[in-house]
């Protein structure tokens, strides 16, 4: 699947309470499954949800197994200027995605 | 099974035989759970050994969730979140999944808003808290009780 | 569905289905096969010609004489004109290309032809559906005609009306097809489910389309 899914208002007021919208795609192994024969299921979770604004972090987010599977996180933030909104996902085995977003603000 | 064993107590036998095996293998295969008390632990691990209060935090889920795998949560604080009074971090717990951690979210002035909405994975039946951190140092909380029933036809994984 | 499962399916900023439908959309735009070519280059903007197309599907394929469902029309496509293996069912690409093509389709009403050609295949999937089958004997019919509103364990019973196929499924936590969630109703009533592409889930899917005809489609939709 596409990996993730981002829904930002491409414009905004300076001073507005922006939504941001993140879907990525993501099993979000827990490691409390069983295959039919019996093993365990390898933990394989995002652990680590940053975004920054113009590289300033304004939020981020700590995930355990208990977050179901292609995570969904809205989150909000005032817009204050022009730039990037940067979204990076971090976890186990390695996994690493960011994605990039314009705002610009009047 | 003796001889004189009736056709209808072997069936009963067998088919009881059957559901506990099956039972059993359901039962042996399920994860240590959490519970309230290592809930609790959980909590304080995050909050330290400061006073929750219970309000100010408003944690919304379905009363009835239609399937544990995924739940829709929405978790908000009232706060003009400006930089000498804002939610600094919302914490969520739960009590019989097989962890009491679910997700911690942080906050500062630049949220606008205290406010996340995701989706989480319920076990059973239970109850969902969320804890909040203020930037004056108070924490709040706030907990709902779900009802989360199974599939009726599970597919062979 | 409850509120909240509606309510996910119907933002398409929320839906998880979404995710498949945009590799989909990738997908269709990339050169593939010893062919060399992309979907769009003979079918250009899905959105205008797939339009209704998968409203419309399982349809009677005339060189084949019988009717095939979209999976299978994505695979004799590839094959034929695209020179190009086919896609496993149930593979994550098969998956995405069927998510973006129903998605054109979102919003029509369900048409599968019903006439002399069509007739044979619909009347195999109706008898497969007034069945019995499995250890457990039941019939499709017994659950989704008859009891259909009331509980089975937890879950409401649905009266079985394919509108939102390929769908992410909260119990999958991910994208499936009609067919995969045929295959478990089987395995539900502990019946040995027919493979993928098999004949008798073809001749269902014809049935069921056909039983829910004129229903709004709204694929990739999100059930529990």
């Amino acid at each position: 699947m596409a990996s993730a899914l981002i829904n930002v208002p491409a414009r905004a007021k300076r001073g507005e309470i922006i939504e941001i919208k993140t879907l990525i795609s993501h099993p979000m192994e827990t490691g409390y499954r069983r295959t039919q024969l019996g093993a365990l299921v390898p933990r394989d979770i995002i652990r680590l949800f940053v975004c920054t604004y113009n590289g300033t972090e304004i939020f981020r987010a700590e995930l355990h197994p208990a977050i179901a599977a292609n995570p969904f996180i809205v989150f909000s933030t005032v817009a204050t200027e022009s730039g990037t909104l940067a979204f990076n996902w971090t976890g186990d085995r390695g996994f690493s995605e960011t994605e990039s977003v314009a705002i610009t603000v009047d | 099974m003796s001889r004189n064993t009736s056709r209808r107590e072997f069936l009963l036998t067998a088919g009881g035989a059957a559901a506990g095996i099956g039972l059993a293998s359901v039962i042996a295969v399920e994860p240590a759970r959490a519970t309230p008390a290592t809930m609790q632990e959980a909590i304080r691990k995050v909050v330290g050994p400061a006073r929750i209060n219970p309000g100010r935090v408003k944690l919304e889920l379905p009363p009835l969730v239609e399937n544990g795998n995924t739940v829709p949560l929405t978790v908000s604080v009232e706060s003009p979140m400006t930089a000498a009074d804002h939610v600094k971090a919302l914490h969520l717990f739960n009590e019989k999944n097989p962890q009491p951690d679910v997700a911690s979210f942080r906050f500062g002035p630049r949220a606008g808003r205290a406010s996340v909405s995701t989706r989480i994975r319920l076990a059973d039946t239970q109850t969902v808290v969320a804890v909040c951190e203020l930037s004056d140092g108070s924490f709040w909380s706030a907990s709902v009780n779900v009802v989360v029933t199974l599939a009726a036809c599970l597919e062979d994984a | 569905m409850s509120r909240e499962t509606r309510a996910m399916q119907d933002d398409d900023t929320a839906n998880p289905g979404m995710l498949w439908a945009l590799e989909g959309e990738s997908l269709w735009n990339r050169k593939t096969g010893e062919a060399g070519r992309a979907c769009a280059e003979c079918h250009a903007d899905a959105r205008v010609s797939m339009k209704g197309v998968a409203a419309r599907h399982p349809a009677f394929d005339a060189a084949r004489g019988r009717p095939i469902t979209l999976e299978q029309r994505v695979n004799l496509c590839r094959v034929d004109r695209q020179k190009a293996p086919p896609l496993a069912y149930e593979s994550r690409e098969l998956l995405a290309l069927t998510a973006y093509l129903a998605r054109q389709s979102r919003g029509l009403p369900i048409d599968v032809a019903s006439d002399e050609r069509t007739q044979p295949f619909l009347d195999a999937g109706r008898a497969t559906f007034y069945r019995r089958q499995g250890q457990l004997s039941l019939a499709c019919t017994q659950c989704h005609d008859d009891n259909w509103g009331r509980r089975l364990a937890g879950n409401v019973v649905p009266q079985a009306h394919p509108t939102g196929y390929p769908l992410y499924r909260l119990e999958w936590q991910s994208l499936g097809s009609l067919q995969r969630r045929l295959r478990n109703c089987l395995i539900g009533i502990r019946a040995e489910p027919y493979e993928y592409g098999a004949a008798e889930l073809v001749d269902l899917e014809l049935f069921l389309m056909w039983r829910a005809r004129g229903m709004t489609f709204e694929a990739p939709a999100v059930r529990p």
